[in-house]
């Protein structure tokens, strides 16, 4: 497969398993939530200073619908890791001619 | 994590190994990442993101989902591999109120830096004493990330023990957490390996982790036009 196309595939697949896929996702609480509350160790825990965050919670703000809105937060923050994490990359990658083989 | 769980100074001491933590990363993840690793390393931080949506149950009322941190470094590197893990869990913090931001220090601990050097390690142990083929890879990749889940629950416990806010003792912490993070790595190496073998059948040479092995088997990955 050529690597462009594989790109293409392996985005994709994000896009969809965030995308949709994410809507069938269990809804029970995750090991350390559920440990946290079974043992007393969230006694303290305090709100997020980003619970207004218009994707907080993997919805968008406004779109009651959930299927749409967690799957658009899922899409949006895919393309926010991808973004940030990829712009990183370029510019700490190895430059110059040398082909990695 | 959210915040709460940890206290002040254990939080602000968490940070501080975070921060050195991912500059190790940034300096070593040069030498992984060329034109081509770089894309692929973006596209790796956006699926372990993807994936992190998925919970999948694993006991009564209880779900897991996957870390990422034995995934993504086999597939870009360890040290690139922190930074993916990293990237996903300042995201989650900052834009989904995902995981709080005075835990992060704490969260990249455990999820970033633990998982990768663990998974990373048990995987390249693996390798090293199974036969040379795309199978032992998948299975090394397995072994790697059932291992990297309860060893990243154990050290969110020491966290918890050295400066939890609450008053849990530390034996029946460290019990649960590991008890029910032993189910969720099953889950994390299932993830792992079939991502995995799926990219080797497609671009080995794509895979970081398998270079060695697969060097006779590279591909031409642009034909040369004329």
């Amino acid at each position: 497969m050529r690597t462009k196309r594989f790109f293409a595939v392996f985005l994709l697949v994000s896009l969809v398993l965030a995308g949709f896929v994410s809507y069938y996702a269990s809804s029970s609480p995750d090991g350390l939530e559920k440990v946290a509350a079974d043992k007393g160790i969230d006694a303290h825990a305090k709100d997020h200073s980003m619970k207004d965050s218009p994707l907080a919670d993997y919805g968008i703000k406004g779109i009651g619908d959930a299927r749409l809105s967690g799957g658009l937060s899922g899409a949006i923050g895919v393309g926010v890791v991808l973004l940030i994490g990829g712009g990183l990359f370029w510019v700490v990658r190895r430059r110059g001619p040398e082909r990695d083989s | 994590m959210p915040d709460g769980f940890i206290d002040a100074p254990v939080s602000i001491a968490a940070g501080a190994v975070a921060v050195a933590g991912v500059a190790v990363a940034l300096r070593g993840a040069r030498r992984e990442l060329d034109d081509r690793t770089a894309p692929l390393a973006g596209l790796t931080a956006a699926f372990v993101f993807a994936a992190q949506m998925l919970n999948f149950p694993v006991a009564s009322g209880t779900s897991g989902h996957l870390l990422g941190g034995a995934l993504a470094a086999i597939l870009v590197g360890p040290y690139t591999g922190v930074l993916c893990v990293a990237v996903v869990l300042l995201v989650q913090a900052l834009l989904f109120a995902d995981g709080g931001i005075t835990a992060l220090g704490v969260n990249i601990i455990t999820m970033a830096l633990v998982t990768v050097v663990v998974g990373y390690g048990v995987f390249r142990l693996l390798l090293r004493v199974l036969p040379k083929t795309r199978a032992s890879a998948t299975a090394a990749a397995f072994g790697g990330a059932v291992v990297s889940v309860p060893c990243s629950a154990l050290v969110f416990t020491l966290i918890y023990a050295a400066g939890g806010t609450a008053d849990v003792s530390v034996g029946k912490v460290a019990a649960a957490m590991v008890g029910v993070h032993v189910l969720i790595g099953i889950g994390e190496a299932l993830i792992t390996a079939v991502t995995v073998s799926s990219v080797l059948a497609v671009r080995p040479d794509l895979v970081y982790g398998a270079r060695g092995m697969v060097k006779a088997l590279e591909l031409h990955d642009e034909p040369v036009r004329v």
